[in-house]
């Protein structure tokens, strides 16, 4: 049932609970090689969670998680760092350490894990920060940064290993349209020119259609459905509809569960 | 009652452990440091320790120049103020050097270690190292506690120096007592095994406050809120902490 060299990650059968909530049930997912893809759902259907179980910075309940064909469950701490320098990633905020400046974020996990000598650091580093416009932003400290500024030095630090799998952790969240579709693009550069594997947690629709190759739209906890954003938004249910169409009214409710609306304005609620 | 009280108390015995667990990892991860990443402890040692030196100064001078004022109103009266060397002496080396430099070192340092590091865990970077395939433990915290328990014996030696410095100035040059007569008599009755007490002691409470401060941060909650509990708790459990050992190390000296 190893199938490697298709598909990159595959998540079968995930469980994750966390306290009585259960996040996940019954889980399937799998990520092919070379592609973008994406993973769509509403607020707090535990994306991010997602993306944590899949880097193992928590653990399932059940089910599995195989990266190129290893059961991360059984990896040991060493081997767990090992793979993580296959991994790239981009947090929702950037994370850049605040102590060090843009250049020596980019080139601290260089200095962490090679004996490379300073010319070549800065030789890599420049070319990254180039890649993503921001060479000239070299000296400036995070505090300095615009959200956008911070998110395209944290893109460059999540390439500078040359990782084979990039996360994405909602890049496009709280964006001025020019960053946004700088992002974009960016996301869609790196993954053919550098012939990464990307993952992609968003639940804005419009970018994500336009960049990912395969989508899956996650809701209480499984999958809804999966496909192209054209087969997505083409679809008949009307759950992924709602999403893609960004419906108020429709299988997901826009009220929070409550008690009567009248009874309760009338004050009869308590009684 | 009697439930509340037992569940308080597994859980003070659970947090006890996680802590004492928490401080061997930080020792196993001790000496990679000192071989690779020297340079790491040696900016730490700058933050803790030399950011604290004005305010250690300034303390100790003016508790130096209590301890002055106070000796020498009390020894006079069996006319003793010669003594008043020795007096301030024996309680800055063995006592108020170590303990009040504790205790300023963890308004100080610890609240600015704990406040930071929660800080990094709130906004990610300590989970961004740990997705780089770095461990926060060794390139964040063990540098913090380095740079603390190197920073803290340094810290309390110029305490009491400056403190003697204090009470020096206020006894002789304010007061008249003989200069001969207050350092004669400082030499001639405090042993080496005094001064080694205040030396074990600011070694052991610069372990406890730098491990305490490390310990509050890593484990705040990652919020606003969480890290600002958890920098209040350092300074409170600090003190609790460091003046109940003191009263241990002060018993177990005495002969």
């Amino acid at each position: 049932m190893n199938d490697g060299s298709e598909n990159l990650i595959e998540i079968r059968d995930l469980d994750y609970a966390r306290g009585h909530r259960q996040i996940f049930k019954d889980l399937n997912i799998s990520i092919t090689r070379g592609q973008v893809t994406a993973i769509m759902g509403p607020s707090g259907t535990g994306k991010t969670t997602l993306l944590r179980l899949i880097t193992r910075q928590l653990v399932p309940d059940r089910g599995s998680i195989f990266v190129g064909g290893v059961d991360i469950s059984t990896l040991s701490l060493n081997e767990l760092y090992k793979l993580r320098r296959r991994f790239g990633m981009l947090f929702q905020a950037g994370a850049l350490l605040t102590d060090l400046n843009v250049f020596e974020n980019v080139a601290f996990p260089l200095r962490e894990h090679t004996k490379l000598p300073n010319r070549l650091i800065r030789h890599i580093v420049l070319t990254k920060l180039h890649a993503v416009g921001l060479r000239g932003a070299a000296d400036m400290v995070p505090a300095q940064l615009s959200g956008g500024m911070a998110r395209r030095v944290a893109l460059a630090r999540a390439m500078v290993m040359d990782p084979e799998i990039l996360i994405y952790d909602e890049p496009f969240v709280g964006l001025d349209p020019i960053s946004m579709g700088v992002i974009v693009r960016l996301v869609r550069k790196m993954n053919d020119a550098l012939g990464i594997s990307s993952i992609l947690v968003s639940h804005d629709v419009q970018e994500v259609s336009t960049v990912a190759d395969c989508s899956y739209l996650i809701s209480d906890g499984k999958v809804a459905a999966s496909g192209s954003p054209d087969e997505l938004s083409n679809t008949s249910s009307e759950l992924v509809r709602q999403f893609m169409h960004g419906m108020a009214d429709g299988p997901v409710a826009f009220h929070f569960a409550a008690p009567n609306y009248a009874e309760q304005l009338l004050g009869r609620d308590n009684e | 009652m009697l439930r509340e009280i037992w569940v308080t108390f597994v859980d003070f015995v659970r947090t006890f452990g996680a802590l004492q667990l928490f401080f061997l990892r930080l020792l196993a991860a001790t000496p990679s440091i000192f071989v690779r990443r020297f340079g790491l402890v040696v900016k730490q040692v700058y933050n803790a320790g030399a950011l604290s030196l004005v305010i250690i100064m300034v303390c100790g001078l003016f508790v130096g120049g209590v301890l002055g004022l106070q000796g020498y109103s009390n020894l006079s009266k069996f006319n003793a103020e010669d003594s008043v060397g020795t007096f301030a002496a024996f309680s800055l080396l063995k006592e108020l050097g170590p303990v009040i430099t504790a205790l300023l070192f963890a308004g100080r340092a610890g609240t600015s270690l704990a406040s930071e590091i929660g800080l990094m865990k709130a906004t990610d970077q300590l989970s961004a190292m740990e997705m780089m395939a770095i461990n926060p433990l060794r390139r964040v915290l063990v540098p913090r506690f380095l740079g603390g328990v190197i920073s803290m014996p340094l810290l309390a030696a110029v305490f009491s120096m400056v403190g003697l410095f204090g009470a020096h100035m206020v006894a002789v040059s304010l007061l008249g007592v003989d200069a001969g007569a207050f350092w004669q008599q400082m030499a001639a009755t405090l042993d080496v095994r005094d001064v080694n007490e205040g030396i074990f002691k600011s070694f052991v409470f610069g372990v406890v406050a730098s491990v305490l401060a490390v310990w509050e941060g890593y484990n705040a909650i990652p919020t606003a809120e969480g890290v600002g509990r958890a920098t209040t708790r350092t300074v409170v459990i600090t003190a609790i902490a460091v003046l109940i050992i003191d009263f241990m190390i002060t018993a177990s000296f005495l002969r």
